[in-house]
């Protein structure tokens, strides 16, 4: 006969959602302040967010994993592959994305001294952030020129295989460097109105990074391959 | 039950304009449902054009009223012609894998389901989840905006092998903007699904309430989170391959057509592209695609048949190992669809051999099923009895597949009907009927009425028998010869299987008419149904805990479940009779966790 009770089975506290933190799938906790006038952000992440990131990274890796294996093997299909020479405007371009990394990391880290209440005047994060996206801004205008020095050389999208690879896998990551910059635009809003998930601030870093890291494969790729 | 006064991820306020609630839902049984609508259009439209295309097949110089209303030059006096055929077959195809069998069994019943059964008030990212609707409707309707093109939808069937696939009109009838907004409806469709699987991977293991660890997930759950794990991957590669392929068309690129390729006279002006890129691409997708449309309906099916038989399976976690080690080894397969593409032999061997092993976690699913069964008081109800249909299909489509993946007797047996009863039984059907199972089982949450059960088990014995008369001989077709994509058998070796062209056609009308029986009691049961109570089927799992039925808008009101059990907790002694729900103290017997 059923009848014993038993008290629930002991999980992991962040999954627990009688936690007073805010529970495991989020919560008013983990904000992180707006200009510093908020208290103390947790360092605690409502996991969605943090899991989701790598979801949709796995997913874009998956995506140029078969660019790049298209190119592997189109290259390897014929004898009309010749070489291209990189505009040199796609070495500042990494330099600039690297740089737009690293005013968002500088943003992070302010909003964290904030959020611990540690230093009061370490200055507004915010102004990190649009550094950030207007670096960003300027890898795409950067990329938008690498394109038109090809077009002026008489290179196009259908010119030869080489050319279509470079069009194809640098436009398929501007596109995701836009997403990036809508998701800076979204930290923005939600950092002035006091909004800022310490997840979503994450989530958005981790991303940018990643960008980064893409864009470098690429350019390694091409340069390699074409 | 906890508090859930405290703010969550995902948590939105309950709807009050009509827009919010219907049409632009953020709940994530409203998207459910709407994408079960869409699955149902889908499926009817589908099955209109098999029954086209069965028609010519059984008499192939029959007019057929009004089939001139549907395209502008296919259907001369209502005649079909052979391009209008592969049209029709190619959107039948399509159609019905996309729209049908990736949408019902993972996206509509997934999205109802999942975040109840882990305890969740929605998904986390209810925009995506919404998204993901919408953005697949518009996949739909871009693929469907096809026959409306001058020269109708593309008839490269729904692999699209280049270079037909990507030289354009002088392709074929529909090998132009046919080609290109297929190619743009798949490429829209991969976007809905990646933001769907993102919602699943993150419910399944972020959301989860308090005490639900992954064990204690249904199996029905299990099967949905390993679809998105699968769903992530596949798409994210066919999502490219589209790109590249309607690049090849509107921008004049040479991914996937060679150099000096010749069609219908004409020089292709394109310079050495890889006809087996696109295969390759496309198959990395089409293989898990299969399992994408099965193991949803797996563990459906499992869900569905514990309940009524009143006890456990055999073994809940070599279950779940076996439906995970179908996803793995659907990526490494994939070349057994390209046996005789002309790779190099050895390759055929590499692909071969997972091919046959997976047929090893297939086996133990069918064991574990059986071995369950054995001896079990099987309640029968139109869930369970679709439930054994799919396990009956699924071995019968399964069986053909050993002799396919060997590739000296694939050669012989590639593209002839032998493969296209394989396939129907084994995903189409099979899968089919774990929508049935699924929604037979669960409508009365769904829409608070039970569906009628006599036309439910009509249904059932109609949709069986009829769906063995139509498949089995494709096999007998196929070792006779018969080869697939034929609008006509003009050939007289062929003349001899033309009957039973005509009995399949036969049993295909009758077997879609059945349907309407189903459609009939979908649409009476949900306004004149008898009243379902909170929990019909004496389920343990969180669907039946819910306060109300159908739950409400935030599934548990305002206090969310704490789980204690496992999910099957049958066939025990208790105080409600003889199962232990998930969310009950109750101490099930001396091997219960609780």
């Amino acid at each position: 006969m059923a009848t014993t009770v038993h008290e629930p089975p002991k999980i992991e506290s962040q999954r627990d959602p009688s936690q007073s933190h805010g529970g495991f799938n989020g919560g008013g906790q983990g904000l992180v302040p707006g200009k510093g006038n908020l208290p103390a952000v947790k360092h605690y992440s409502p996991p969605p967010a943090s899991t989701g990131i790598w979801v949709v990274l796995a997913s874009i890796t998956m995506t140029f994993a078969a660019f790049t294996s298209a190119l592997i093997v189109r290259q390897g299909s014929a004898l009309d592959w010749r070489h291209l020479t990189l505009p040199n405007i796609l070495y500042v371009n990494t330099l600039v994305l690297f740089a737009s990394s690293f005013a968002l990391e500088m943003a992070r880290r302010r909003i964290r001294v904030i959020a611990g209440g540690l230093k009061a005047d370490s200055g507004d994060p915010s102004r990190w952030l649009y550094t950030a996206l207007s670096l960003g801004l300027l890898f795409v205008v950067g990329q938008y020129i690498a394109w038109a020095q090809l077009r002026a050389q008489g290179l196009y999208l259908a010119t030869n295989p080489n050319s279509s690879f470079f069009y194809v896998l640098t436009a398929v990551h501007a596109v995701h460097v836009l997403g990036g910059l809508g998701g800076l635009l979204r930290v923005i809003r939600k950092m002035s109105n006091s909004t800022l998930r310490k997840s979503t601030l994450d989530a958005t870093a981790y991303y940018w990074h990643f960008m980064d890291g893409l864009w470098v494969y690429l350019l390694v790729l091409l340069w390699v391959k074409l | 039950m906890h508090d859930t006064a405290h703010a969550h991820v995902g948590q939105h306020a309950a709807p009050t304009s009509f827009i919010r609630k219907h049409v632009f839902s953020l709940d994530h049984k409203v998207i459910g449902k709407q994408y079960y609508g869409l699955a149902l259009a889908a499926v009817l439209i589908g099955m209109f054009l098999s029954w086209l295309m069965r028609l010519h097949l059984g008499w192939t110089n029959l007019a057929i009223p009004g089939l001139h209303l549907l395209t502008k030059n296919g259907a001369p006096g209502d005649v079909m012609t052979p391009e209008f055929y592969l049209q029709l077959m190619t959107m039948h195809a399509t159609i019905m894998v996309f729209f049908v069998l990736t949408t019902a069994p993972f996206a509509a019943f997934g999205n109802y389901f999942l975040p109840i059964q882990v305890g969740a008030e929605d998904m986390p990212f209810p925009h995506f989840n919404m998204m993901s609707f919408w953005v697949t409707l518009v996949a739909f309707l871009v693929l469907m905006s096809s026959f409306f093109v001058s020269d109708g939808p593309t008839l490269g069937g729904w692999t699209q092998y280049a270079p037909l696939s990507a030289v354009g009109q002088v392709g074929g009838p529909g090998e132009g903007a046919g080609v290109v907004l297929w190619a743009l409806s798949i490429a829209i469709f991969c976007v809905g699904q990646l933001l769907g699987s993102l919602n699943f991977i993150t419910t399944t293991l972020d959301m989860r309430t308090r005490g639900m660890s992954l064990w204690r997930l249904p199996l029905s759950a299990w099967g949905w989170f390993i679809t998105s794990v699968m769903g992530l991957t596949a798409f994210a590669v066919l999502m490219p391959a589209c790109i590249l392929l309607i690049l090849d068309h509107v921008a004049g690129t040479s991914f996937f057509v060679p150099a000096n390729t010749v069609i219908n006279d004409q020089m292709q002006p394109h310079s050495g592209g890889s006809t087996l890129l696109w295969q390759h691409l496309f198959w990395f997708f089409g293989h898990p695609e299969v399992y994408i449309a099965i193991v949803p309906g797996m563990g459906i099916v499992s869900h569905v048949l514990i309940t009524n038989m009143r006890k456990p399976m055999l073994s809940h976690r070599v279950l779940v190992y076996a439906m995970g080690a179908l996803a793995v080894l659907s990526y490494m397969v994939y070349g057994h669809h390209m046996f005789v593409s002309g790779m190099n032999p050895v390759s055929s061997l590499v692909f071969s051999f997972p091919t046959l092993v997976i047929t090893i976690p297939s086996t133990i699913v069918v064991l574990i099923w059986m071995g369950s069964l054995y001896g079990a008081k099987l309640r029968i109800n139109s869930a369970s009895l679709f439930a054994l249909g799919f396990i009956s299909m699924f071995i019968a489509g399964g069986v053909s597949g050993f002799f396919l993946a060997q590739p000296s007797i694939d050669i012989m047996l590639h593209a002839t009907y032998f493969v296209v009863g394989h396939f129907h039984l084994v995903m189409g059907v099979a899968a089919m009927f774990g929508i049935f199972a699924g929604t037979y089982f669960w409508f009365p949450k769904m829409y608070g009425r039970m569906m009628n059960e006599t036309l439910g088990k009509i249904h059932f014995w109609c949709s069986f028998v009829g769906a063995y008369a139509i498949f089995m001989p494709f096999h007998y077709l196929g070792l006779a010869g018969n080869v697939r994509r034929y609008q006509a058998f003009a050939p007289e070796y062929m003349q001899h299987l033309i009957p039973l062209h005509k009995f399949i056609t036969i049993a295909a009308l009758f077997t879609g008419a059945a349907q309407l029986i189903f459609v009939y009691n979908l649409f009476v049961s949900r306004y004149k149904g008898e009243p379902a109570r909170d929990n019909p089927w004496q389920g343990t799992s969180l669907e039946w805990s819910t306060p109300t039925t159908p739950p409400p808008h935030n599934n548990f009101g305002d206090k969310l479940p704490v789980v204690y059990h496992d999910p099957f907790q049958y066939g025990v002694e208790s105080s409600t009779g003889d199962y232990v729900m998930q969310t009950s103290p109750e101490k099930a017997g001396p091997d219960d966790e609780a």
